[in-house]
């Protein structure tokens, strides 16, 4: 008889047990110091057990040590690839608390910093999630342009990574002159990127057939497991925090928000809210946020960048929270004043961390290698997660 | 100097004054070319320094002109470039993973946190500096280095590869209990 | 589709659960009110469920600690994307004996979220279906995020306190002259002590 026939009546049902595989913490594909506890049998999982905290570095006590400016370099830490949205983030919160009026130019400066930013990470995620499919490729176009995006940002605030640059009452550096035609001549540039993306990989036939139909996120039960952001637009739902409940400079700025609609075709089995669409929403967020900055260096307003705060800042006592619409999803600062200079206690509820408790669940049949697909595909960073 | 007092530094200052004196080998000259020439690096990104060594890795400042190309496995990888945050949970594994690298190995340690605990001084669950649980060659500093550092500390790397000598290596022997972690890597992780 | 403000939720609540729904705190930047314990899960089905409410999003839950109160307050943030409105709610617990009820039945984002309040606040969850450590690493002791928490030195045996390294290389930099010495130099009284003194460490 057939080999496997034979190991079932030698050995029993138990013959094709799981095996447990542990895939992390160290590993190329997991974005970031995760441990996945796999159940496999064979290629096909049973589950896997996401473990995180190999990163948890306390920022949420810090916050209760330092002072209030004091706690800026640690906001980009919670998330170093869209650093410029977790500074706002704490910025918005802690001015709703002090009642300051940001003026106008550090709004526009704001939103011209964070949509770069957004483009930065949107870049590392789509080419780190083709790198993790196996196409290698890609990976090296977009750390080319993300290269551009870091001299951008250099010369307006001087750090390429962790940016420190948004203040508590508006922004720390003006825009030099020479910044926006340097800004509009890449942003020129950075559209036939955005094609040649889209004919290197985006349409790519292999690519399409791993990622199409794969783990798909009904609407009810992404809402229910609290994901945001792209995760969540892919599902189909149309909601953006800067459309919804505008912030900073927003309501000035005419932008679509791109949903998932089964870019992957119905030929190949895509689905609305399957993997491919979580990637295709980025790319096209890519091009918006493009938009966006153009926007807002046509109608950049005269002023000053920083509004009038005091030297300490002593918030009275009470509590605030602030949402933003980061590049992973929205990310939500609930800071508590006791009327002194350090916080009581700050709080970033970010999204990679709910969407973690989501992998689980959709993990029960998938393959090893979807696995990777999937993490790649809801963007997660490990900082985020652990804060 | 005894050898206890070096914990948790590798160059014995003592020793600098001998590698100026003695020269090495032609064939030793050999080894320590084609051993510089082609370090694996492993691909130990841990935090926001993981991120500028993917960068240094990139198209601008390429690692892979020296030779080097990143690797996942520490059994196949010669440099250890501990990029990022190291906290207790991970510390367990670093420590596993240096393990599992081949002779020789060496380490640089990139950014603050992998040198004394960065910005993270304060918080309760950083190893304060990566150099408590492994011998470190070269300590990178910045919050995050450049790209253009960080290929100043790799320069330095091979700088200290050239000067090795076989006989008397100047890095001394490490096993795990002379590093100052004292404790035994539990077997299953 | 119509937003209802914090006042009127809070009315509703109130309409329909009486006592166990506190008075609405006064606005200190965000208003909050206070759910009493017993009918947590119950109120939180009503939030979910009541049309005009309809609160589908957990938006974050959280705690802060309270000592001189003896209190820890589980703070729920919740968001409605039909009706676009927000409401904050917290619970209060003891410190010493803190235990809740979970509301992962009514939404699954509570999981890791209660996860992580039981790490680092160590706030009991009835009914969870998984209540361990998601941070911190599975043997630690204590829960950092309480006031009162302090280091215990490290973990396992690493230690957490480095020392200033400029305190070490003066005392080797001193040790290598005292080598160094030969006896003409210590004839000529040039020979550098083996021991200086003690250095002030800046850290």
């Amino acid at each position: 008889m057939a080999l496997d026939q034979l190991v079932m009546t030698k050995f029993g049902e138990g013959a094709g047990e799981e095996m447990i595989l542990n895939m992390g913490p160290q590993h190329p594909s997991t974005h970031g110091v995760i441990n996945f506890v796999v159940h496999a049998d064979g290629e096909v999982m049973h589950k896997a057990v996401p473990q995180v905290g190999y990163l948890h570095r306390a920022i949420e006590k810090i916050g209760e040590i330092v002072t209030y400016p004091g706690f800026m370099p640690y906001t980009d830490r919670i998330d170093y690839l869209a650093a410029m949205f977790a500074n706002e983030g704490y910025a918005l919160a802690v001015e709703k608390l002090l009642g300051v009026e940001v003026p106008p130019p550090a709004q526009y400066l704001r939103a011209i910093s964070c949509e770069l930013n957004r483009i930065a990470s949107h870049l590392i995620s789509l080419g780190s999630m083709a790198m993790d499919i196996g196409a290698v490729t890609p990976f090296p176009y977009a750390l080319r342009e993300r290269e551009s995006i870091n001299d951008l940002l250099e010369a307006l605030c001087g750090a390429r990574l962790t940016y420190n640059y948004h203040r508590i009452g508006g922004v720390a550096f003006g825009m030099a002159d020479d910044w926006a035609p340097l800004c509009r001549k890449w942003l020129d540039h950075f559209d036939r990127i955005l094609d040649e993306w889209d004919r290197l990989i985006s349409f790519n036939e292999i690519f399409i057939e791993r990622l199409a139909g794969l783990a798909v996120i009904p609407l009810e039960m992404g809402i229910d497991y609290g994901l945001v952001g792209p995760n969540l637009r892919a599902s189909g739902f149309e909601y953006d925090l800067r459309k919804a409940h505008p912030y900073g400079a927003y309501p000035d700025f005419n932008f679509k928000v791109p949903i998932g609609k089964a870019y992957a075709g119905a030929h190949r089995g895509g689905q609305v809210g399957d993997t491919f669409d979580r990637f295709y929403v980025r790319v096209l967020e890519c091009r918006e946020s493009v938009s966006i900055v153009r926007q807002a260096l046509d109608k950049f307003p005269a002023g000053e960048f920083m509004a009038k705060v005091p030297r300490k800042i002593k918030p009275e006592a009470g509590e605030a929270q602030s949402r933003i619409e980061s590049a992973r999803g929205e990310m939500a600062y609930y800071v508590v004043s006791d009327g002194g200079e350090r916080a009581y206690r700050v709080r970033a509820r970010t999204g990679s961390f709910l969407a973690m408790g989501i992998i689980e669940e959709l993990s029960k049949g998938l393959m090893i290698a979807d696995l990777v697909a999937l993490i790649a595909s809801l963007d997660v960073v490990a900082p985020e997660i652990d804060r | 100097m005894a050898e206890s007092d070096l914990k948790g530094y590798s160059h014995d200052p003592g020793a600098s004054t001998a590698l100026v004196t003695t020269s090495t080998s032609v064939l030793e000259n050999l080894i320590n070319w084609s051993r510089r020439s082609s370090m694996f690096y492993l691909l130990f990104g841990l935090a926001c320094c993981g991120i500028e060594l993917m960068q240094t890795g990139g198209p601008r400042a390429d690692l892979d002109r020296f030779g080097s190309v990143p690797r996942a496995t520490p059994r196949q990888s010669d440099l250890m470039i501990v990029a990022g945050t190291l906290t207790y949970k991970m510390a367990i594994r670093c420590k596993l993973l240096y393990q599992q690298m081949a002779e020789p190995k060496y380490v640089i340690s990139m950014g603050s946190c992998a040198n004394c605990g960065g910005l993270f001084q304060l918080s309760y669950s950083v190893v304060k500096g990566v150099d408590k649980i492994i011998p470190v060659d070269v300590y990178v500093p910045g919050c995050p280095p450049r790209p253009e550092a960080l290929t100043e500390g790799f320069l330095r790397v091979q700088e200290l590869i050239k000067r090795e000598k076989q006989k008397n290596k100047f890095r001394p022997k490490r096993d795990s209990g002379e590093t100052g972690a004292g404790y035994d890597v539990p077997e299953v992780v | 589709m119509t937003a209802l403000s914090f006042e009127q939720v809070h009315q509703k609540l109130s309409a329909r659960f009486g006592e166990a729904i506190g008075p609405v705190q006064p606005a200190k930047k965000d208003a909050f009110c206070t759910f009493a314990p017993p009918r947590l899960v119950e109120i939180c089905r009503f939030l979910k469920t009541e049309p005009d409410l309809w609160f589908d999003f957990l938006e974050d839950l959280t705690a802060t600690d309270h000592p001189k109160q003896n209190l820890i307050k589980v703070v729920y943030h919740f968001y409605s994307y039909r009706h676009r409105h927000i409401f904050v709610a917290k619970v209060e617990v003891n410190r010493q004996d803190a235990e809740v009820d979970s509301v992962e039945p009514v939404w699954k984002a509570a999981n890791w979220m209660e996860r992580e309040v039981f790490d680092l606040f160590g706030v009991r969850f009835k009914g969870h279906s998984d209540l361990r450590r998601v941070l911190l690493p599975d043997d630690w002791i204590g829960s950092p995020l309480r006031k009162d928490y302090s280091e215990s030195g490290g973990y396992r045996d690493i230690s957490n306190v480095r020392d200033n390294p400029l305190d070490l290389y003066l005392s080797m930099d001193r040790q290598l002259k005292a080598e160094q010495a030969t006896p003409e130099l210590a004839a000529e009284g040039k020979a550098p002590a083996a021991e200086g003194p003690p250095v002030k460490s800046g850290a």
